[in-house]
């Protein structure tokens, strides 16, 4: 078996005193579709955001595979990241958000960074966008141009925050289909937060859950199987859309 | 006691047409009570209130009115029916009123329910909780002491503080990388913040010193004619301009120009995750986006107060002229008199750090900016009056450091 893509060890997170997640260890394999999974406030996106390395673990430790420990500035970037609004530089057209990074770290002429940036956008369906201002991409637009400013640089590792969140069920269908071809095409692996029932199931190879309360992983396996076998009735709640709270009577 | 008019004023309707403002101003304010409230005392004991007609938002002033003054009417140990049988429609504000009138009763001992109403209605009262026989209760803040709140001050000061300080051994770690590797400076940046900052504060930079130059002269003609010392106008105006004036009046035109606008753009870029998209794709906040806007606001510094100084100088020539009568060339051979060179070089020194500050200021704010628009808000008000306190203490210490180096 080769070697796990994330290695996270007895990891505790959280925001100053709080802690959100104590003791966490799990694994990403090459070429996996691992979706985290949760509640609201359960620590997911916070998740997400130490294993991208914008945050500062309390104790524990995240390797990724031929980086160590996530390092993000300084450096062309290692693997890419979308995240749940888009986050698109709102100043500069889609096409030099793409070739963003692709004009810092590389001594590539104009026009080869114009013809990578073309193909990137292609590669998510958003060809002759490259004009175009942000402000002007409808919610799924905006977070394609995302998956291709992530990709300028070949990573073989990409995180995406709640890809389908906000977006109308043809868009996010359509992401789900680009999450999955990246995958096949690419062997990319791909590490997401998501919610959504239907990505999970349709995208999500592997998956972990997390709980608010305990303050862990509850769950872990592939989404299927975890909706016909768990015993755990927190983790039947969310596979099966049940309610926590008492129906009107 | 029965609202007998009540049921005349229940026809009115907030759609008719022929609805003057007046009368429907005085519906939504709860004057005009449209629905009826009547109060009957059973042969039990209890207190039946029986309400009728439609009842909607529109109504909801006139109901809490009726409300608040019913509870505190009715006696303990009473029991309370509300019958509904009389709603034709009622709403689901207007539910939650008499929902939270049957919790307040409740929370003074006194038993209180919902009865009767059509099946509409009973489903209104079914989605508000109206058939719940817990004692709702409200959700009770718990006091927080003096001695916490001072706590709780102190930790937020000493986190912003904190925050401060993170920000600057930051910077100054990436200014030592700028200096090092001088491509990863954002230069286009500069350009354009030396532009927006510079070039297009100039005309309301140049309005206001002439207008500070000559409001000064004017202020100070009238003493100076008195004593004969007219010509002195120079003087004041000279050396006020260039080493007071001048820098600080650009300062603060700046502050209100370019430090509300770093501090609103960096703050939105901070909500909307671009400062960490910009993070993820390889690039240093610092370097990136605070270094070329301090760099641009003090390239445009020298030259902005320079302008300020001399169309303030300008301005106070023109009183001097028009109301001293001192001829320009009198004018400004009293100013060569008067103004030296460490005048002038001071307060240019002045401008680029106040720029500085600005910049510096500004830039921490927008960083540290959290909680979406009101958040930019907040770090906005807060970086202009960060910057404002920080310029006339700046300006102080200036003052001091002069005088005791004899400059």
């Amino acid at each position: 078996m080769s070697k796990p893509m994330i290695t996270v060890q007895d990891l505790s997170i959280g925001y100053g005193t709080t802690v959100l997640l104590r003791g966490a260890s799990f694994e990403v394999a090459r070429g996996d579709i691992f979706v985290i999974l949760g509640g609201s406030g359960c620590g997911k996106s916070t998740l997400l955001r130490h294993l991208i390395g914008l945050e500062d673990p309390l104790a524990g430790s995240i390797r990724i595979s031929g980086i160590g420990a996530p390092r993000l500035e300084g450096a062309a970037p290692r693997y890419g990241v979308m995240f749940q609004s888009g986050a698109l530089f709102s100043s500069m057209t889609v096409g030099e958000n793409v070739a963003f990074a692709l004009q810092e770290w590389t001594h590539l002429p104009i026009d080869a960074v114009s013809a990578i940036v073309r193909a990137k956008l292609a590669l998510v369906g958003l060809e002759g966008a490259e004009d175009k201002l942000p402000a002007e991409l409808s919610g799924g637009m905006r977070k394609r141009a995302a998956i291709a400013r992530a990709m300028a640089f070949e990573p073989n590792l990409i995180f995406l925050d709640e890809p389908s969140a906000g977006l109308d069920p043809v868009s996010a269908a359509e992401l789900d289909e680009l999450i999955l071809t990246l995958n096949a095409n690419l062997g990319l692996t791909v590490v997401m937060v998501t919610h959504e029932l239907e990505s999970i199931f349709k995208v999500g190879k592997h998956c972990i859950m997390l709980d608010r309360e305990t303050r862990s992983i509850i769950a872990r396996g592939e989404p299927q199987k975890l909706r016909s076998e768990t015993d755990d009735p927190r983790v039947r709640q969310f596979f099966n859309r049940e309610t926590s709270v008492p129906q009107w009577q | 006691m029965a609202d007998a008019n009540q049921a005349d004023r229940s026809s009115l309707s907030l759609d008719r047409p022929s609805l003057v403002f007046d009368e429907r101003l005085s519906i939504v304010t709860g004057m005009v009570q449209r629905f009826s409230w009547k109060r009957v005392e059973t042969a039990e004991g209890t207190l039946r209130l029986e309400l009728g007609g439609s009842i909607t938002i529109d109504d909801a002033a006139a109901l809490w009115k009726r409300v608040s003054e019913t509870v505190g009417l009715i006696q303990a140990e009473k029991a309370v029916t509300i019958e509904l049988g009389g709603i034709q429609v009622i709403d689901g504000a207007c539910m939650a009123l008499l929902v939270q009138f049957r919790t307040d009763l409740r929370a003074r001992r006194i038993a209180c329910e919902f009865s009767g109403g059509n099946s509409e209605v009973r489903r209104i009262v079914d989605l508000y909780g109206g058939r719940s026989k817990r004692r709702a209760k409200r959700p009770r803040r718990r006091p927080v002491s003096a001695v916490e709140q001072v706590g709780a001050a102190t930790i937020a000061v000493l986190d912003e503080v904190k925050q401060m300080l993170d920000f600057v051994g930051r910077l100054v770690a990436s200014s030592l990388h700028v200096l090092r590797h001088p491509r990863s400076l954002n230069l286009r940046d500069v350009g354009l913040t030396a532009e927006r900052a510079g070039a297009d504060a100039a005309p309301i930079v140049l309005l206001i010193n002439f207008l500070i130059g000559f409001v000064m002269a004017y202020q100070s003609s009238a003493q100076l004619k008195q004593f004969g010392a007219s010509i002195y106008v120079a003087d004041l105006v000279g050396v006020s301009m260039t080493r007071e004036l001048g820098p600080l009046m650009t300062a603060i035109i700046i502050c209100g120009r370019s430090g509300a606008a770093f501090a609103a753009e960096l703050g939105t870029m901070k909500v909307s995750e671009e400062v960490d998209a910009l993070r993820t794709l390889g690039f240093l906040p610092q370097p990136y986006l605070v270094i070329p806007r301090m760099l641009g606001l003090i390239l445009v510094a020298p030259i902005l107060v320079l302008l300020a100084d001399a169309i303030g100088i300008a301005g106070g020539g023109v009183v001097a002229a028009i109301n001293l009568d001192i001829t320009p060339t009198a004018f400004l051979a009293q100013l060569q008199g008067a103004v030296r060179a460490k005048d002038i070089i001071s307060g240019v020194i002045k401008g680029v750090v106040f720029c500085a500050a600005i910049a510096l200021i500004s830039c921490q704010q927008g960083l540290a900016t959290s909680g979406g628009a009101e958040g930019v808000g907040r770090r906005t008000t807060s970086a202009v009056v960060s910057i404002l306190f920080a310029l006339i203490l700046l300006d102080a210490l200036f003052t001091v450091m002069l005088a005791v180096f004899g400059i």
